[in-house]
């Protein structure tokens, strides 16, 4: 277990996430916060900051492993394609969805405008 | 300085099928809010996606159509924001190990082809839609939005091209040939309006004969080739504009105004790192093995450059062959009939593009219910060649024919519009005409050449209209030259 653990995480590195750019400069731990749109102050930012990096460390010890022979693995299951047929199944009642919803307005979710500067990071739409 | 602009292309194309991406919701366009929903696509807690096969075949076959690799290992990673329209505050797509890479797609401009290169074509799902009520619409004055997930999950391809794009309109010319391939391919309605084919530009300029990259500016909210066009002409310009006035160029993604005719800043462009991209564990990697890709092969139509190519080799000049290579399905078939009849390609792409064209709309005609076939098309484009139709008379008999009167000689003839080319009788009306116009004759004699117009007119007036107006022309000035 210790092992696929160690060698999905060096795996992960090796792809080049965001993690493993972050062990090579100090996280910037303000800025993993408001990325993850959270609010902390001074006193958290240190606290939690403190607990990222001993977990970054712990993962910079698997970095030393040699996996050079280890063929690449983005998953610990030995599974691949795994697909569904383009096949229409009935979809949710929708008074059953919005009730979920804290607000609604003709049958659409009703949010907030209050997204400021941030509303427009996504790109897709 | 003069400045060369560099564009690349990034292309979101919806597919149609008939369930999304991941789940089993029905994909349409313009359904009732929310009524397409399910756990999966509203991100509801333990809900897992399993790909939609068929979206794959689809991505295979524009991965092929557009001559990339298809790569054997590829995975889904998640790309982490967070946004209205997008329920689980990330979206499934593809990172460093995309379905299709390393690819190009020919464009002519009217300058001869051009190889465009394409990077990347990857397969991620689709957002939902906001809509932002209060002044204006835009998301800044909004007093609330509505959020409608029905389009959340929808498959999505995204096609990224290399910077290989000169102009603007080089740009909407790779636009126009990229949404003619993919509706050639069936994958998808690729309808601009509905949104379901969409156009980014990344825009930069460098001095003449640099070979490093400016700083590039991405585009975006053009909804329609011609909204493309402008859009990229107007960011050359501004670049190049803000490059003299010695301002640095920002990076950033701007939004085209199609009412104001121009640009303006959204953002500040984030770098990737900040999607945090990681595999996702719900999904298991996809092995796309050769006889998969095979198999799609198989199913490729022949596509749109492949047949302009083939339009080209039949004679037909450069715009010819682009508007019939493009041209609706029943239309290019009329003209591949006519030419296995023995049309002359060129005579049957004119009237195709020209005349038949014009009489569709005229008619309000849809090309599947035109009454003509390649056979008939031949025989009257045939008619004209060999000189028993004029080019006016064919119209009229074209109009016979597709109002159902028959066949273009039974019409010609029913609508007495054969043309007399027979020598002799020609000659006989010549012969008459010029003995009623003697004062015309002797102005020919004394050099006034050009009235052998008239003369001219007043055959075709003695024939009815139906004599060989080059035959008349040619006997006329033999005989008074005689």
């Amino acid at each position: 277990m210790t092992r696929w653990l160690a060698l999905t995480l060096a795996n992960v590195m090796r792809q080049g996430t965001s993690l493993c750019r972050a062990m090579a400069i100090e996280i910037d731990i303000a800025h993993v916060a408001r990325l993850a749109r959270l609010d902390l102050d001074e006193d958290q930012l240190a606290h939690y900051g403190a607990q990222l990096d001993a977990i970054v460390a712990y993962a910079a010890e698997v970095q030393a492993v040699d996996t050079s022979d280890i063929p690449e693995m983005s998953h610990p299951m030995g599974m691949e394609n795994s697909f569904r047929d383009d096949v229409v199944v009935p979809s949710l009642d929708r008074d059953q969805v919005l009730e979920m919803a804290p607000a609604q307005e003709d049958g659409a979710f009703l949010v907030p405008p209050s997204l400021g500067d941030e509303a427009e990071e996504g790109d897709e739409s | 300085m003069t400045w060369a602009p560099v564009v690349g292309i990034e292309v979101h194309v919806e597919l149609r099928t008939l369930s999304k991406m991941f789940c089993g919701c029905a994909v349409s366009f313009g359904g009732a809010p929310n009524t397409n929903v399910c756990p999966t696509c509203l991100a509801l807690p333990g809900a897992l996606p399993v790909p939609n096969r068929t979206a794959l075949d689809s991505i295979v076959a524009i991965g092929l159509a557009l001559n990339c690799d298809i790569n054997e290992h590829s995975i889904f990673h998640r790309k982490n924001y967070f946004y209205t329209d997008l329920p689980k505050n990330y979206q499934i797509s593809q990172f460093d190990l995309p379905i299709a890479t390393d690819g190009w797609l020919e464009v002519d401009t009217g300058e001869g082809p051009r190889r465009i290169r394409i990077e990347r074509a990857h397969m991620e799902e689709d957002t939902g839609k906001s809509t932002h009520v209060g002044e204006g619409g835009r998301i800044h004055t909004a007093e609330k939005t509505l959020v409608d997930f029905n389009r959340a999950g929808t498959p999505l391809v995204e096609i990224v091209s290399r910077p290989d794009i000169h102009s603007a309109v080089e740009a909407r010319a790779y636009a126009q040939e990229l949404r003619a391939l993919v509706v050639e391919l069936g994958v998808s309605d690729a309808r601009m309006e509905e949104g379901s084919i969409r156009f980014d530009a990344n825009v930069s300029i460098r001095p003449h004969g640099d070979s490093e990259l400016g700083t590039k500016v991405e585009i975006k909210n053009m909804n329609s080739f011609r909204s493309l066009e402008r859009a990229v002409d107007h960011e050359i310009g501004r670049q190049i504009g803000a490059m003299e006035a010695g301002k640095p160029i920002v990076q950033e993604t701007r939004h085209w105004d199609e009412a104001g005719g121009l640009t303006t800043s959204m953002r500040g462009k984030e770098g990737s790192s900040d999607y945090r991209y990681f595999p996702d564990p719900d999904l298991v990697p996809l092995r796309i093995d050769e006889e998969w890709i095979e198999r799609i092969r198989g199913t490729l139509p022949e596509l749109p450059s492949t047949r302009r190519q083939r339009y080209l080799g039949q004679g037909l000049d450069s715009h010819s062959a682009g508007v019939l290579a493009s041209s609706d399905a029943d239309l290019r078939s009329l003209h591949d009939d006519a030419v296995a009849s023995g049309a002359d390609p060129t005579a049957s792409a004119n009237w195709i593009t020209g005349e038949i064209t014009a009489w569709m709309r005229r008619t309000e005609t849809e090309p599947g219910d035109l009454d003509l076939d390649g056979a008939r098309l031949a025989e009257m484009v045939g008619m004209v060649a060999d000189g028993d139709l004029s080019a006016s008379a064919a119209k009229d008999v074209l109009d016979g024919v597709l109002s159902g009167e028959g066949g273009p000689r039974e019409v010609a003839e029913a609508r007495d519009l054969i043309q007399v080319s027979d020598r002799a009788a020609v000659s006989e009306i010549v012969g008459s005409v010029l003995a009623d116009n003697p004062e015309a004759v002797a102005r020919y004699r004394d050099g006034e050449h050009k009235v052998v117009g008239f003369l001219v007119g007043q055959v075709m007036r003695a024939s009815g209209g139906k004599a060989d107006p080059q035959l008349a022309n040619e006997l006329l000035r033999a005989q008074l030259s005689g």
